[in-house]
């Protein structure tokens, strides 16, 4: 098994973050991760996005250049990442906020209303998570469980509510095929 | 024969590379003499400058190190906050300090480190041979000003004692002269503490010693203490500038 | 042995050093290294050590050097803009011997480059990089578990040998979190046998004073001093040098490369093995000593050698030397603070077999196309190679 995941959006969306808990995740299943962000002056204010690998064996590259896995969160990140999808990959779009259709053929596409199902949730914030949950539901590169459980580790300080709320988003993710 | 005086303890016996009449042999003593009264000997580390005072290494007998142009300060402070026991103090002249080395030794005084510095002034590069220092009088001349200092050209002198004292940090700030018997022993008062404040872990302390350079101001030492008088001390002023210690002694 | 965590980069770097009992640390913000000092500024006081936001490079590598005389076990860390002002210090340290750790996160350069991770920096970290006749032993990571447990390798290495070490890592390894663990349990700098050398200690009552100092004035006594320095030197290259072989018994083709390229390395070989070609690596892990005895034996018999650097070829200057013309050696390169992509690796692996140019880097057939012009790169972002 080998995942590499490239996840892309505003800063303040949570993708990094959405990354760190994905390899978290990895990590708890007991198999081999990395995580690697985009950082410097491109961090400020404009789009963020990182790279998740998760593998059974050993991370060579941690720099995902071509993803198997695209979660596109804003506008700007689908032409950047779009073509960049290994043929037969998937990419997720977060429909609520990216308006374009992708173009590609050759790979699953997913339109995920991701801040409208977090809102019914309870929660603005669990856009991410809804596209993480879409991703482990889709791949089974990764467990709801394993997620959940990474989540403790990732929100130190989280309340259990809030916690359960998290769950909640990943599970309605899940749900989309 | 009955000596009335002695060679300090902390001084190594074994004579210095210094020219006839330069300042530096006399700030030596005073700061051996310092250590002595002091008994701080066994903890004391000397950082040694680049510039005439670059084997001052050698002449005191503590721990030494030796390090980069302007850098005293920098190693000072590792040092200090590595072994907060020690007492450590950086001397540098006024290229080293004033120029090459002036963010370090403003940095360090505004960290308030709690270290000693003993600054040699005497407006010249004497190691290199005669060039124009920070502190190099206006009119002055020098190897690289050979017509003398023209502020048009190289902008006036930097008074390091008064710039440093505008910080918050620092504790105790003086400028002495050592051109006189009066002056030398209140010198030695300054210095000592300087270097009583660190043993009572005061903060930051600097004396700023006027200095004569024979050799590369290119008169005998008679003619050059004169003008340390004159000319120097008009554009350096003596005085206590900061002293914020809570020891009293050495006043 | 700890539990597998995640972890980034520089913070393992950070608190593997911690766990060496590094209690010494003076830094200056600069990119992408920040989270070293950052973590130092609150670790190093709940471990009861120091730490200093210095008010430049050359301030910070100078606080090394003091308190490194001190005999405790201390760090700077920078990227390569940084690292160049630090070697007036460097130098310093090196001809007073002592030992320290310097961390070198590289970026692109050269000026102010990017701040992507690069590679540019092997010559200056392998060659000395400041002043006078000098080595550094340099360890090249290329995991965040190696981030994290090679300084405690470096500390030891420098202290047998007094002199400083530096760990040689780049943007990527200091930025990305992996999986790691802590190989060792936490050194207690007390536990630690006191340097016999160093200043600022309770000097006992008739022992003689310590002096730190890189100079050597009277006549002869310089060579003396440098002499005495080549004979450790000899000795490290004999016995210090770290690498790790993969797929090297049938290998046809050898990849030599170090650190993250090592890593595109490692998965272009695995494209490369799946078409059938018999390629292995050959990954330096000290920089200096370079593994050269063990490439000169390889280099007989493999047909060739490829190195991907992303420079414009550094680590490949010392394959050649260990190779001496025996086989050839190719380089891709990656230059312009680009992460290599395996694809491509892969693509060189086998042009380097069959002849071809595609993927190698070529002054030659550079020489023929290039054009002196006004002589200014163009200075437009380009699309190619992996977005980092």
């Amino acid at each position: 098994m080998y995942q590499g995941v490239r996840i892309s959006g505003f800063g303040g969306q949570g993708v990094v973050s959405a990354g760190v808990l994905l390899a978290q995740a990895g990590l708890v299943e007991g198999k081999a991760v990395s995580w690697y962000p985009s950082y410097g002056p491109e961090m400020r204010g404009g789009t963020a996005n990182c790279s998740v690998v998760i593998t059974d064996t050993e991370v060579a590259t941690p720099v995902v250049a071509l993803p198997d896995t695209a979660i596109i969160m804003n506008e700007p990140s689908l032409p950047k990442f779009e073509p960049l999808v290994k043929k037969g990959g998937l990419l997720i779009i977060n429909s609520s906020l990216v308006k374009t259709k992708a173009t590609r053929t050759d790979i699953k596409v997913v339109y995920v209303p991701c801040s409208e199902i977090a809102e019914k949730v309870g929660s603005l914030k669990t856009a991410n998570l809804v596209a993480l949950g879409t991703f482990a539901g889709l791949t089974g590169a990764i467990s709801i469980d394993a997620i959940a459980s990474a989540m403790k580790k990732v929100f130190k300080r989280a309340k259990p509510e809030a916690l359960a709320l998290n769950r909640k988003a990943l599970e309605e993710g899940a749900k989309i095929k | 024969m009955n000596p009335i005086t002695h060679k300090p303890k902390s001084l190594v016996d074994i004579s210095t590379h210094y020219c006839p009449g330069c300042g530096h042999s006399v700030v030596h003593r005073l700061i051996g003499e310092v250590i002595d009264e002091l008994g701080i000997q066994n903890r004391t580390v000397i950082v040694a400058p680049v510039g005439c005072a670059v084997f001052a290494d050698k002449y005191f007998d503590c721990d030494s190190i030796q390090g980069p142009h302007g850098r005293g300060p920098a190693i000072a402070t590792g040092i200090k906050r590595a072994k907060p026991d020690s007492i450590v103090f950086s001397y540098q002249g006024d290229g080293d300090l004033a120029s090459i080395g002036m963010a370090e030794i403003i940095h360090a005084a505004a960290r308030g480190e709690k270290i000693t510095v003993i600054f040699i002034n005497n407006a010249i590069y004497g190691m290199t041979g005669g060039q124009m220092a920070p502190t190099t009088l206006v009119g002055q001349p020098a190897t690289t000003c050979p017509k003398g200092r023209n502020p048009d050209l190289q902008g006036y002198p930097i008074n390091v004692s008064e710039m440093l004292s505008q910080l918050k940090s620092p504790k105790y700030i003086e400028r002495v002269s050592v051109d006189s018997a009066p002056n030398v022993i209140k010198a030695k008062k300054a210095i000592k503490k300087a270097f009583q404040n660190q043993v009572d872990n005061v903060g930051f302390s600097f004396v700023e010693v006027l200095s004569i350079c024979p050799t590369n101001w290119g008169v005998e030492p008679i003619k050059a203490l004169d003008f340390l008088r004159e000319k120097m001390m008009p554009q350096y002023p003596l005085g206590v500038f900061k002293d914020e210690g809570k020891t009293q002694e050495g006043k | 042995m700890s539990e597998k965590v995640l972890m980034k980069g520089n913070e393992a770097l950070a608190e593997g050093a911690i766990r060496a009992g590094c209690r010494f640390f003076a830094g200056y913000p600069i990119t992408p290294q920040n989270e070293v000092p950052e973590y130092m500024s609150w670790r190093q006081e709940e471990v009861g050590g120091a730490f200093v936001q210095a008010e430049s490079e050359i301030a910070a590598v100078n606080m090394l050097y003091g308190a490194a005389a001190t005999g405790t076990r201390s760090m700077t860390s920078s990227s390569s803009p940084g690292i160049s002002l630090k070697q007036e210090g460097i130098s310093y340290l090196a001809g007073a011997d002592m030992p320290c750790l310097i961390a070198n996160i590289m970026r692109g350069g050269p000026g102010l480059g990017n701040i992507a991770g690069a590679q540019g920096d092997y010559i200056q970290a392998t060659r000395g990089g400041g002043n006078g006749d000098y080595r550094l032993i340099v360890l090249a990571p290329f995991s965040v578990h190696e981030l994290a447990n090679f300084p405690k390798k470096a500390f030891e290495l420098a202290e047998k040998y007094r002199m400083p070490a530096m760990i040689l890592a780049d943007g990527i390894l200091g930025q990305m979190m992996e999986g790691m663990s802590f190989d060792f349990d936490p050194v207690e700098p007390a536990a630690l046998k006191p340097a016999c050398w160093s200043i600022g200690g309770a000097r006992a009552e008739g022992k003689k004073r310590n002096m730190v100092y890189s100079y050597a004035l009277g006549e002869g006594e310089l060579e003396k001093m440098v002499l005495k320095r080549a004979d450790k030197y000899a000795l490290i290259e004999r016995d210090e040098v770290i690498y790790e072989e993969r797929f090297t018994e049938d290998a046809e083709i050898l990849v030599v490369a170090y650190g993250i390229s090592a890593r595109a390395s490692i998965e272009a070989i695995n494209i490369a093995r799946k078409k059938g070609i018999k390629v292995g690596l050959l990954r330096p892990i000290t920089l200096w000593p370079f593994p050269t005895k063990r490439i000169k034996e390889l280099s007989s018999k493999v047909k060739c050698i490829l190195c991907p650097e992303m420079s414009l070829g550094q680590m490949i200057v010392d394959v050649k030397l260990a190779v001496d013309g025996k086989v050839p050696v190719y380089l891709h390169a990656r230059p312009g603070a680009f992460f290599p992509v395996a694809e491509d690796i892969a693509v060189a692996i086998e042009s380097a077999l069959t002849g071809k140019k595609e993927q190698l880097f070529d002054l030659e057939s550079l020489a023929d196309k290039a054009t002196l012009g006004c002589h200014q790169p163009e200075n437009k972002p380009s699309k190619e190679g992996a977005l980092l």
